[in-house]
């Protein structure tokens, strides 16, 4: 009986995702808000299905009662957060708000899965996080200030990664956190947001020829830092950001070409540099001949995949944990392999769709400085999914990036948290706007 | 009621991105599906996977079948629902079959996924999840023949040495003996005496693909081939003059027992495997085409093959001395081949140049009987033109017709080949090897026979091949 409860739960969960996939990209052919805010009922009511249907398999697997204590405060947080933004901020973006709850309650299920007590971390950090980036949406609407101070952003992101690359702890050949008792921070994920605003005043400011000189040396500067602490995955994250910016901002294609051609001869001039990522392009194409050693952790991510099928294992019924940094890298890996591939490509889609959520965002911002802003804290987190899940199928070379508010993480989920609450408060704005207009 | 938007390109550059991204991501989960649908059954299927065996506690592992359906190893589930392979040959296939328990080896651990599967129909799926009962795994039928296997190990007898048997035109192979051998229902009772192997005979090791020999006059296959390249209009003039020992500076090459061969055209010195007619050859042969030439027909290279097999090995150099090459063109020196490897190189020439990748498992049947995966022969590519592998079976005619095969002559077919013994250690007996195929005009099969330390390979290596070409030939 049992396993028919399982088996029947894992079958219902994968139903349940693609309900909420198809939910999510109707939304954006929806024309009518009364329909439109239907939709984001139903995925309230399917997230939370899934929700209940994954601890209630993780609970029968398990038997221990702090699973279900641990359930049933995540459905408190989940409800007040859901109910509570909608009263602070009655325009919010339902659907960004849904896809980050969608989004988290996954991870949670997940993590609870792998290492219970770092799922009940992550889950304090969430709340704590949830808590203080209501204030964003506010200061975003009524400080008009953020706009007039580029180099302040520059510097301070600048400062923070110097301070990693100079004091940082190595972890995987990379320098990536700052430690200071017992607390390990990485900066990179916040110096993320203030490197955008940076660009985004700068080139709202001006886009002569000057501008950009001053820019691009202020955001070259960056990438070098990371290039220097190894941090290879930040780096393109940072150095293809600013590409895209640069180019929407001044519509010139000959930017965009020079930079991808500039970025093509870094990548290959980082190939011959780094050792390390020889090997990991060395494990991209063919991971198979030294399984034991450098193609290990791809070959464990593929082996998740593939044995997990289309269907996945079941929660709790596979073995995600040998996976080296399953938590962090590969959490889709460990997805894919229990909750089975179906889910996880919807899960991918539900982040490409939050990712299209951000460019109509962009798209419907007035000012250049905004619509910059948007623009740019999209880009930042496609490219990170695309380099943690590209990595983690073999469709691009490993990076070890995380899968933002899924994967296991502190600063990596607050950072996220911030950007989302941007986001918002460029939404809120903008909605706030066309009602005035309207009266 | 819509404002004018004050940025027009800048919102089309931001569409046009975000519709790149997307199409990025739908290549990526276009690849993800296909790595499921198509690529996973064989990625998963790995050594190092360690989820496979999760599968084992709710499959019984499947059967393992002889290509007509005797079977090999099976799991026999004790009423306490304890579970046991069994192997009902037991030594027999030891090597080729292999074992689980400590560890999985041979066909046990390349089928390991497709046992774990299983394909009982629905009803009986869902019921036996009701019931708490373990579904049965995939059978799988390989092309192993129980009776050419039987004739193999038994001629073979106690010596050591390896069987190879495959047919030219598949790829399929028939019956793979290694010995010293060892018994697979026994392996977790005598794990330590096996593996601390005091004696040093190595039984775990499967010969056959992993042990790497001189390969003595066989080699002469390949010096033969270069030299028809290198002269393919006036090798019919080739002459040579054997007074049993050939000496050049220094150095001095025997033939096999000191035998004088007399007046030898290049058919002759080859049939009667003449040592000192080949170094001759060997000197005169361009040094770096000689190593092509290996490389080609896949020495220092990957094989086609899926059980674990060791590299062999062609060492000489363009730079290299007299003494080498010499050494070197009668399959002596440096050079190293597996058998298994010899018995690609000679179904090449059976089936027009042409090698077909050997290959252990046909098919893959539910526990119902009901037909799943099947697995066709594949060409691996051509080791020669269709010209020379004519012009080499000609050549090895002659070795059974007039020459040092002579155990293989018979009328019930004709059989191409090459003897060979290998020199390995002065002062101990040679390595005994036989190659060949029959029917020499139309081939059905390719033996490859080491006995080690069995001395001449024309009386022991060569008497094994036979009793297994009769074994097939009456069969059939």
């Amino acid at each position: 009986m049992t396993t028919l409860i399982l088996e029947g739960s894992k079958y219902l969960m994968t139903f349940l995702m693609i309900f909420y996939a198809y939910l999510n990209f109707r939304f954006f052919g929806e024309r009518y808000d009364i329909r439109k805010l239907k939709l984001c009922r139903r995925q309230n009511v399917v997230m939370f299905l899934i929700h209940f249907l994954g601890y209630l398999s993780l609970y029968i697997s398990r038997g221990e009662d702090r699973i279900l204590v641990f359930y049933g405060a995540q459905v408190l947080f989940f409800g007040l957060y859901l109910v509570l933004s909608r009263v602070f901020y009655r325009n919010i973006s339902r659907l960004l708000l849904n896809n980050m709850c969608l989004l988290l309650s996954v991870g949670f299920l997940m993590l609870s899965r792998l290492n219970m007590e770092r799922a009940v971390r992550q889950f304090a950090i969430v709340a704590v996080a949830a808590v203080l980036t209501w204030i964003i949406p506010f200061i975003i609407d009524r400080v008009w200030q953020l706009s007039r101070i580029p180099w302040v952003y520059g510097g301070i992101g600048l400062i923070l990664l110097v301070a990693v690359c100079v004091a940082g702890t190595t972890s995987y050949g990379a320098k990536m956190s700052l430690e200071f008792q017992g607390i390990s921070l990485q900066p990179a994920e916040f110096v993320k947001i203030s490197y955008v605003f940076f660009v985004a005043t700068m080139f709202y400011r001006a886009t002569n020829f000057k501008a950009v000189a001053a820019t691009t040396a202020m955001a070259a500067a960056h990438v070098l830092v990371l290039v220097f602490s190894k941090d290879l995955g930040n780096a393109l994250i940072f150095f293809l950001t600013y590409l895209f910016m640069l180019f929407v901002a001044t519509n010139n294609w000959f930017y965009l070409s020079a930079g991808l051609a500039a970025g093509c001869g870094a990548a290959a001039m980082a190939y011959q540099l780094f050792p390390h990522v020889q090997n990991r392009v060395a494990a991209w194409l063919d991971p198979w001949s030294d399984v034991a050693d450098k193609g290990y952790q791809i070959a464990q991510s593929l082996f998740a995949i593939g044995t997990g099928g289309w269907m996945g294992m079941g929660l709790d019924r596979g073995l995600p944990g040998k996976i080296p940094v399953v938590e962090k890298d590969f959490i889709i890996s460990a997805i894919a392999e229990e909750l089975g591939g179906l889910f996880a490509i919807c899960l991918i889609l539900i982040c490409l769709g939050c990712f299209l959520q951000f460019m109509m965002i962009a798209t419907r911002m007035q000012a250049m400085f905004y619509k910059l802003i948007a623009f740019g804290l999209g880009c930042e987190y496609i490219v990170q999914v695309f380099l943690t899940v590209g990595g983690a199928f073999k469709f691009i070379p490993l990076t070890g990036m995380t899968l933002p508010l899924v994967s296991y993480g502190g600063s990596s989920v607050v950072g996220t948290f911030i950007v989302f609450a941007v986001i918002q408060g460029l939404y809120i704005l903008k909605r706030n706007e066309e009602e005035d207009e309207k009266e | 009621m819509k404002k004018s938007n004050p940025n027009p390109n800048a919102n089309r550059n931001i569409l046009r991105l975000a519709y790149v991204v997307a199409g990025v991501f739908v290549c990526m989960l276009l690849y993800l599906g296909y790595f499921l649908q198509f690529e996973s059954g064989s990625v998963i299927n790995n050594a190092y996977n360690p989820r496979v065996d999760l599968l084992a506690e709710r499959v019984v592992r499947g059967e393992l079948l002889s290509s007509d359906g005797q079977v090999l190893a099976r799991t026999v589930t004790a009423e306490d629902g304890s579970e046991r392979r069994e192997y009902p040959f037991g030594s027999l296939f030891a090597h080729v079959v292999g074992y689980t328990g400590n560890g999985k080896t041979g066909i046990e651990s390349l089928t390991n996924f497709y046992l774990l599967t299983s394909h009982v129909n629905l009803v009986e799926q869902v019921f036996n999840e009701f019931s708490g009962v373990k579904n049965l795994g995939d059978n799988v039928v390989t092309t192993l023949d129980v009776r050419l296997q039987q004739t193999a190990y038994d001629l073979l007898g106690d010596r050591r040495g390896a069987v190879v048997v495959m047919e030219p035109d598949t790829g399929k192979i028939l019956a793979m003996v290694s010995k010293p051998d060892y018994d697979p229902n026994a392996i977790a009772e005598n794990w330590e005496a096996l593996t601390a192997d005091e004696a040093g005979e190595a039984r775990l090791l499967n010969r056959a693909a992993q042990g790497l020999y001189a390969p003595g006059s066989t080699f002469k296959i390949l010096t033969l081939l270069e030299y028809l390249r290198e002269h393919p209009e006036d090798y019919g003039e080739f002459r040579f003059d054997c007074d049993g020992t050939y000496e050049n500076g220094e150095y001095t090459i025997r033939c096999y027992h000191g035998e004088a061969h007399g007046s030898q055209d290049l058919t002759q010195a080859f049939a009667n495997s003449c040592n000192g007619a080949f170094a001759q050859i060997g000197l005169g042969l361009d040094k770096a085409g000689f190593g092509e030439l290996a490389e080609q027909l896949l020495y220092n290279r990957q094989l086609p093959l899926s059980l674990p097999y060791s590299e062999s090995s062609f060492a000489m150099t363009a730079e290299a001395d007299t003494w080498e090459t010499l050494q070197t063109a009668i399959g002596q020196g440096r050079t190293q081949v597996t058998p298994v490897h010899q018995t690609m190189i000679t179904a090449a020439i059976a089936n027009g140049g042409t090698l077909m990748k050997p290959y252990l498992i046909d098919r893959v049947e539910s526990a119902g009987g009901q037909e799943g995966k099947k697995f066709m022969p594949s060409a691996w590519g051509e080791l020669m033109t269709a010209k020379e592998a004519a012009d080499l079976t000609e050549f090895m005619r002659n070795v059974v017709a007039t020459g040092t095969g002579s155990a293989l002559r018979t009328d019930a077919y004709t059989v191409a080949g090459k003897t060979g013994s290998a020199e390995f250690e002065t002062g101990r007996e040679t390595h005994a090897w036989f190659t060949g195929f029959a029917p020499a005009e139309s081939p059905k099969i390719a033996v490859t026979v080491i006995v080690e330390e069995g001395g001449s390979g024309g009386r022991a290596a060569a008497p094994i091949a036979r009793g297994i070409f009769d074994a097939y030939f009456s069969g059939n």
